[in-house]
């Protein structure tokens, strides 16, 4: 089963002794931060964890898959992820 | 930003204590890590989510000298990016 934001939000409330809505509201709040730095283009590094990067994509040329059809990808900002040596060590 | 930055933040917005909110940042992201290192997905929805891919044991080459090295098989964590963050990054 995969770990949700609803379970992320149960361990905090049983841990911290707050409400469900309590903990409902932080947890938001704090993927609500972690989402506005990186769409103000901020990376976003957690020791242990990884670092959220923010790349700028040049236009490149692509294809569709299933028609085949050429296509241009225009220029784009994404987010990519680089695991930290501790995360790759535990996941080993 | 960084993970100190990301619990002084969430302390500002939510009225906690410093203490509080690191503790809860912790919590947060060892909960993602205890998850994948038993080899389960993590899935936020609107901000990412994480599975744990296996890569296959290959021959590469040290980019500086040529030389060949023998990869080892190894397991990374893949990441998604959610569809909001995705929109809302992008220009």
């Amino acid at each position: 089963m995969a770990l949700t934001k609803a379970d992320i939000i149960n361990t905090v409330q049983a841990d911290e002794g707050l409400t469900k809505q309590q903990s409902t509201d932080i947890i938001e709040t704090l993927i609500e931060i972690i989402k506005s730095t990186l769409q103000s283009g901020e990376d976003v590094l957690i020791s242990g964890f990884g670092k959220f990067c923010i790349r700028d994509k040049n236009e490149r040329k692509g294809r569709n898959p299933a028609t085949g059809d050429d296509l241009m990808l225009a220029p784009r900002r994404v987010v990519t992820f680089k695991c930290s040596g501790k995360l790759r060590d535990r996941i080993n | 930003m960084n993970k100190a930055d990301l619990a002084d933040a969430l302390s500002e917005a939510n009225g906690l204590t410093k203490t509080e909110a690191k503790v809860i940042v912790d919590t947060f992201f060892n909960e993602m890590v205890e998850t994948l290192a038993r080899g389960e997905r993590v899935e936020i929805r609107g901000f990412c989510s994480f599975y744990v891919k296996q890569y296959k044991p290959y021959v590469g080459r040290n980019p500086k000298t040529g030389e060949t090295v023998q990869i080892s098989p190894k397991k990374l964590p893949y990441f998604k990016c959610g569809k909001e963050l995705k929109e809302r990054v992008d220009y």
